[in-house]
C-alpha cells in the first residue's frame, strides 16, 4: 500500500517569536497544514494520510482539520518523535500496528510546511518509489555552494552543475527504512538527519524527482511573507 | 489547499500562479489527463486574438478541450476515479428558451475565464460528463469540438426542410472532418459531399461520398443544405459558394469563426429563401448527447482516432510552449497534451 507521512513536527523554533508551530500558522488566512492535508487528499493513492505531531497539539490539529471539514477516515493524527527520523519511525510503527507492514509498502514523506508542492511531484515520488525504493525531491542548485568547516573559511566550491538543493517529499520503502535505520548505531543516527542518507550511505540507489522552485519550506518569518504574497498576487489578478 | 494555474501572460509566454482552494465545496475536483488545444487556443499564444482582447483576458489558462479523472467530490455524484469530459461552459443563470452557450451571461473558460490548465480544476457536477470506461482518452480529450458539430446538426434537424438527399460540407480542417463524419452516421441514406481545398487533407474523409476541391465545383451540382466549416476569410468565398450551389429554401449552418466582417450575397439568400443559422460553442447537453452518439456507434471513435496528430507529454512549462508550437507547425489533425505537469 502506498502511504502519506506528513512531518508535523516542527515546534516552530526557527520562526522566532510566534506562538505556535509554524505548520499551523496561517497562509491566506488557512493554517499551512491544511494546505499540505488537502493536496494529499487529492490523491487517491494514498492509503492513509498520516499526520505526525508533537503530542501537545495533536488535539488542536485534529481540532482545525474538523474546523476545515476534513472529516476523512483516512487522515490520521498520530504523534510524531524528537528528530524528523524518529517522526518517522513513529509513523512506520503504527502503520505495522494498524495495517502491517508489507514489503512493498511505500511512505511519502512530506514537510508539513512545504504546502506548495504540485500533483506532479506526488505522483512522481510514488511511481520512483516503487520501483527503487528511495526517493528524494530536489531542484538544481542556484546558487554557488560553498563549503566551509568552521564557518570561517571555504574549503571547497564543488561543481555546481552537480548540486542540487534537497526538497521534500522524499519516498521509502517502509520496512527498507526501517531495517536500515535499525542497523544504525546511536552516533550515526544523530548525525543522520536526513532520511534519504540512510539509504545513501549503505549504498542504495536513491532515485531523484525534479521538484519546483516554488515548493518552498515556510521555516522563517520570511518565507511565510513571501508565501503570503505570492497567494495575495494571484488573487489580485483574479 | 494551493492549486497551481499555468496562465498565459503574453503571447509566446506562461507562468505559474497560485490560487487558494477549498476542496469542500459544491464543487468536484478533477485531475487533468488529457488536453488539446483549439484555434481559439492559438490565437492568444501566438497574440493575433487583437491588442484589446489581450489586453483585457491576460493573464489566463487556455484550452477548453479537456479530460480527467474525479478525485474528490463532496457532492457524492461521481465515484473516485471516474473518467470525465469537462463542459468549458458555466451559465449562471437559468433560461428556458435560450441555451446555455448564447446566454451573455455564462462564463467559457480559456475565454476570459481561466482554462483547464491547471494542477486542478473545480467545477459543479452539472459540467461534468462520464466517459465509457473504455474510451480512447486521446479522443476523448477534444471531445468538446465534437460537441460543436453535434450542437450545430441538433439545431439544424428541427428547422431545416425534409429533404435532406445531399449535404454539403465547406472546410477540410478538423471540424470539416467531424462534420461529415457525423452526417453520414445521423443520415446515412444521404449524400454527403467535402469541399476543400488541400489535397492531402481530403485523401482523410475516406467516409464521404464525394471530395470536390473549391476550385473545381462542377457547375450543375446542387446540394439541399451545408455546413461551413471555414473560418477566418475563407468563410466569405464558402458562403458564396455554398449560396450558388444550395437548392432553394436550403439551410446553411455556419461555424467558422470570421475574424473580421465578412460579405453575404444577401440577394440571393433572399431569392432562394434560405435559411442561415450561426452556432457556437455547445451546452452540457450537447456533451452527453456526444458521448450517447459514442457509445451507440463507436466506429465514430476510431474514426475520429484518425484525427490524433501529436500526443505531447508536457511536465513543465517549456514542454507547454514545444506543444503550442509544434501544433502551430502541423497542418492536420489535433495536438493531445498528456498533462503530468
Amino acid at each position: 500500500m502506498i502511504y502519506a507521512g506528513i512531518l508535523a513536527g516542527g515546534q516552530g523554533t526557527r520562526m522566532g517569536n510566534v506562538p505556535m508551530p509554524k505548520q499551523f500558522l496561517l497562509l491566506n488566512k488557512k493554517p499551512i497544514l491544511v494546505h499540505t492535508i488537502e493536496k494529499f487528499i487529492l490523491n487517491e493513492s494514498f492509503a492513509k494520510i498520516i499526520i505526525a505531531t508533537p503530542k501537545e497539539w495533536i488535539n488542536y490539529t485534529n481540532d482545525i482539520l474538523k474546523k476545515y471539514q476534513i472529516d476523512i477516515p483516512r487522515v490520521v493524527v498520530i504523534e510524531g518523535g524528537s528528530e524528523r527520523n524518529d517522526t518517522i519511525m513513529n509513523i512506520i510503527s503504527w502503520i505495522e500496528k494498524n495495517d502491517g507492514l508489507q514489503d512493498d509498502d511505500i511512505i511519502v514523506t512530506h514537510d508539513a510546511v512545504r504546502p506548495f508542492l504540485t500533483h506532479r511531484i506526488i505522483e512522481e515520488n510514488i511511481e520512483m518509489g516503487l520501483k527503487y525504493g528511495a526517493v528524494d525531491t530536489a531542484i538544481e542548485a542556484v546558487d554557488t555552494i560553498v563549503v566551509s568547516e568552521d564557518g570561517n573559511y571555504i574549503n571547497d566550491i564543488p561543481k555546481r552543475e552537480t548540486m542540487y538543493q534537497g526538497q521534500t517529499p522524499q519516498t521509502f520503502n517502509a520496512k527498507q527504512l526501517k531495517d536500515l535505520y535499525a542497523e544504525l548505531s546511536e552516533e550515526e543516527k544523530s548525525i543522520l538527519t536526513d532520511a534519504c542518507k540512510i539509504f545513501s550511505i549503505k549504498n542504495k540507489k536513491v532515485k531523484l524527482v525534479k521538484g519546483e522552485v516554488f515548493n518552498i519550506k515556510v521555516t522563517i518569518p520570511y518565507d511565510l511573507k513571501v508565501a503570503n504574497s505570492i497567494i495575495q498576487g494571484s488573487i489580485a489578478n483574479d | 489547499m494551493i492549486n497551481q494555474v499555468y496562465q498565459l501572460v503574453s503571447p509566446r509566454q506562461f507562468e505559474v500562479t497560485y490560487k487558494d482552494k477549498v476542496i469542500m465545496s459544491d464543487k468536484v475536483v478533477v485531475r487533468p489527463s488529457h488536453l488539446s488545444i483549439c484555434a481559439a487556443d492559438q490565437r492568444y499564444y501566438t497574440g493575433t486574438r487583437g491588442e484589446q482582447a489581450m489586453k483585457e483576458k491576460l493573464p489566463m489558462s487556455l484550452i477548453h478541450e479537456g479530460v480527467g479523472n474525479v478525485v474528490f467530490d463532496p457532492t457524492n455524484t461521481y465515484e473516485i476515479g471516474t473518467k470525465v469530459v469537462m463542459v468549458p461552459n458555466t451559465p449562471t443563470e437559468e433560461d428556458d428558451i435560450i441555451a446555455e452557450n448564447y446566454l451573455r451571461s455564462s462564463q467559457f473558460k480559456s475565454s476570459g475565464y481561466d482554462g483547464f490548465m491547471q494542477d486542478y480544476v473545480f467545477l459543479t457536477p452539472d459540467r461534468l460528463i462520464e466517459l465509457p470506461k473504455d474510451m480512447n482518452m486521446d479522443v476523448a480529450a477534444f471531445t468538446e469540438l465534437v460537441t460543436i458539430t453535434v450542437h450545430a446538426l441538433s439545431r439544424f434537424e428541427p428547422l431545416a426542410h425534409s429533404r435532406r438527399d445531399t449535404f454539403g460540407v465547406w472546410g477540410d480542417g478538423n471540424l470539416g472532418f467531424i462534420t461529415c463524419l457525423f452526417l453520414k452516421k445521423l443520415y446515412p441514406q444521404s449524400e454527403v459531399i467535402i469541399f476543400g481545398k488541400t489535397d492531402y487533407k481530403m485523401n482523410h474523409f475516406s467516409f464521404v461520398d464525394k471530395a470536390i476541391k473549391i476550385s473545381e465545383i462542377p457547375e450543375d451540382l446542387r446540394i439541399d443544405h451545408a455546413i461551413e466549416c471555414a473560418g477566418g476569410k475563407g468563410s466569405q468565398y464558402a458562403i458564396d459558394q455554398i449560396i450558388e450551389c444550395i437548392n432553394p429554401e436550403g439551410f446553411i449552418s455556419l461555424l467558422g469563426v470570421s475574424e473580421y466582417p465578412i460579405e453575404v450575397n444577401t440577394r440571393m439568400v433572399l431569392e432562394k429563401g434560405l435559411q442561415l443559422q450561426g452556432s457556437s460553442r455547445s451546452g452540457a447537453k450537447d456533451f452527453q448527447k456526444t458521448i450517447d452518439l459514442y457509445n451507440k456507434h463507436p466506429e465514430i471513435v476510431e474514426y475520429l482516432s484518425t484525427l490524433v496528430g501529436k500526443v505531447q507529454k508536457v511536465t513543465n512549462l517549456s514542454e507547454v510552449v514545444d506543444a503550442f508550437e509544434s501544433d502551430l507547425a502541423s497542418s492536420w489533425g489535433k495536438t493531445v497534451i498528456e498533462w503530468k505537469i
